[in-house]
């Protein structure tokens, strides 16, 4: 096994910071240094795929043999209305109920509200 | 009692559904130190019972899995009970539909009596990433059952069901398996529908039956495979008569056993045993057993550790506390931006996290092409190697351990996420070609004093599911394990 750890360099904290806005989820200052290790290591430990001579390697996204494959457009029975609206946490009929989007973004006000 | 029996007892009027599922759903309820089940879901599973009886009564045919009762992981949908996939993203929700595999199950006759624990959204090798605790490993509950199927594989160890399902992205249903002493199967990816599969890597998930029998095995998949309208990359490829080969004999079979990866890996001394006897074993059924390359094997976890996260974290995207689970409290003055960050920083524990964080760096810009499109690349290479196995090699199948060691100890390798995707080197290059692969129990490696079952694993060739069953239930003969489960 190669000794991954010592290239968790690979990651920095404002590599943390970035990719946790981009995943929408909130890192904490005490999390940070541990997260960037444990990335860092994952990461060190793929980089040995730089090793492989991929030239002319067409990139393989999927193994199945189904290509594009459609449905005929027929009308069919689906999920109702009330039972997509019964999953939803927070509801004001007939709407799915969601915080003030816009004037302010996350700053703004409470809008529906999170109550 | 294996599936097989209990449906044709059943079938016969010889036994009732009624009994037969109360039973196991006893043994079910009896079996809380485990932690394999999520839930049990008893009165749903009697009034099924007590259906399939009825229609016995009526001269009905009451389908091939008459009355066998059988446990479902829970990141399969079912309308019945929660679908929690072990996260606490999930703990109250109830799917408004039945995956097809699950419908698929029950249509035939069998019976769900619970779903299983498992690592959240099946993003682990151990059983020890739920939210609702750890499962046990039947054979020594001090140790991990292995995962992410941790529960099903623990139901099946542990005798309390005779066949479950398990969903495998990179091992996940083979390794449990391995270190529960049971048999489990990967089918060809596009073989089962993954309609109410909860998506973790969709390109590589594929469900699969876990059972005491290949037996068992083959005749749930021959129920759950086919074109599914509702999933686009269920395959119209047609795999054959899958149940009626189990049990005969293939002539001059071909077994690649891939030594440069052996000699590459660092093998527990009772694991190499147990390979060594079951190269033999495949001699002694008359199979020709060659050496074979695997040179890109190492390179298939890292390839695994990109692509994988890649796609959970576009999969799990979904999850933003608006149209279903979790939503969190928010502060005075917080808008949706807060929402979505508060729901998933609450509702997804720390492997979950970590792997999106993973999969969102990989794919995002500047990242992209030195990682995602790099790992495509290698992963064209490594169905290369097994291209090149059953085309020019000639191989039937290639025969590998399916982990270095046996079942560890719960705790040790929590610490250590890098130690644990390790674990799946002998596993995840077939999730990245799209192959079968099936592990049986082949023996026993000495632990601490405990016996703990070992398995191997048959890899074949893609959409040559029948043949590899038909291999399997061979090698199954010839390893003499006999269904044995825990206790």
């Amino acid at each position: 096994m190669d000794e991954p750890a010592s290239r968790a360099g690979e990651l920095s904290e404002a590599d943390v910071r970035r990719v946790a806005r981009l995943s929408r989820l909130s890192v904490s200052e005490d999390e940070i240094e541990g997260v960037r290790t444990r990335l860092g290591a994952v990461l060190g430990y793929v980089e040995r795929l730089g090793e492989l001579d991929l030239e002319g390697e067409e990139p393989m996204a999927h193994a199945g043999d189904e290509v594009n494959r459609l449905r005929g457009d027929e009308p069919s029975e689906g999920l109702s209305n009330k039972t997509l609206m019964d999953m939803a946490p927070e509801v004001l009929a007939p709407f799915v109920r969601v915080p003030k989007v816009l004037g302010g973004g996350d700053g703004g006000g409470t809008g529906g509200g999170g109550s | 009692m294996s599936a097989a029996s209990i449906a044709q007892a059943v079938r016969r009027g010889k036994r009732s559904a009624e009994t037969v599922v109360r039973e196991a759903v006893a043994r079910a309820k009896a079996s809380g130190d485990l932690n394999a089940f999520t839930q049990v879901l008893e009165p749903e599973a009697m009034a099924r019972a007590a259906a399939i009886d009825a229609a016995v009564g009526r001269g009905e045919d009451a389908g091939a899995l008459a009355g066998v009762p059988i446990a479902v992981k829970d990141n399969l949908c079912t309308s019945q009970g929660r679908t929690t996939c072990a996260s606490r993203f999930l703990e109250g929700y109830r799917s408004p539909f039945t995956a097809t595999c699950v419908a698929r199950l029950e249509a035939a006759g069998a019976v769900v009596i619970g779903k299983t624990n498992l690592d959240e959204f099946a993003m682990g090798s151990s059983g020890e990433h739920s939210a609702f605790g750890a499962t046990r490993n039947p054979w020594d509950p001090r140790r991990a059952p292995g995962g992410s199927s941790s529960g099903s594989a623990a139901a099946v160890g542990a005798g309390i069901v005779p066949l479950a399902l398990g969903s495998d992205t990179g091992g996940s249903i083979r390794q449990p398996a391995s270190h529960c002493g049971v048999v489990g199967m990967k089918p060809t990816y596009g073989v089962v529908s993954r309609y109410g599969l909860v998506a973790f890597a969709s390109s590589l998930d594929q469900v699969g039956p876990m059972a005491t029998r290949v037996e068992d095995v083959a005749m749930a998949l021959e129920v759950m495979r086919g074109e599914d309208p509702l999933d686009a990359t269920s395959s119209r490829h047609d795999t054959g008569d899958l149940v009626s080969g189990v049990g005969s004999a293939i002539e001059g079979a071909r077994i690649g056993v891939p030594r440069d990866v052996l000699d590459d890996a660092e093998l527990h001394d009772g694991v190499r045993d147990v390979y060594e006897r079951a190269i033999e074993s495949c001699r002694s059924m008359g199979a020709e057993v060659v050496d074979i390359e695997l040179p890109n094997a190492r390179s298939g976890i890292a390839a695994y550790y990109i692509v994988a996260p890649a796609e959970a974290s576009s999969n799990l995207a979904r999850f933003d506390g608006v149209r279903y689970g979790r939503r969190a409290e928010l502060d005075e003055g917080e808008g949706l931006e807060a929402l979505y960050v508060k729901s998933r920083t609450e509702g997804f524990g720390a492997e979950v996290r970590r792997r999106i964080l993973l999969g969102t760096h990989v794919l995002s810009s500047g990242y992209y092409d030195a990682y995602y499109t790099k790992a495509l690349k290698a992963r064209r290479l490594i169905k290369g190697d097994y291209d090149r196995a059953f085309g020019e090699r000639g191989c039937d199948a290639v025969l590998a351990p399916v982990a270095e060691g046996p079942a560890f100890e719960l705790g040790s390798k929590s610490e250590d996420p890098l130690a644990l995707y390790l674990e799946d080197v002998f596993t995840v290059g077939v999730n990245l070609a799209g192959l079968p692969g099936i592990t049986l129990p082949a023996g026993t490696a000495r632990e601490d004093g405990v016996e703990l079952p070992v398995g191997v694993q048959l890899i074949g060739g893609a959409f040559g599911d029948a043949r590899l069953l038909r291999l399997a239930s061979m090698l199954e003969a010839a390893l003499g394990w006999g269904g044995r489960v825990a206790g």
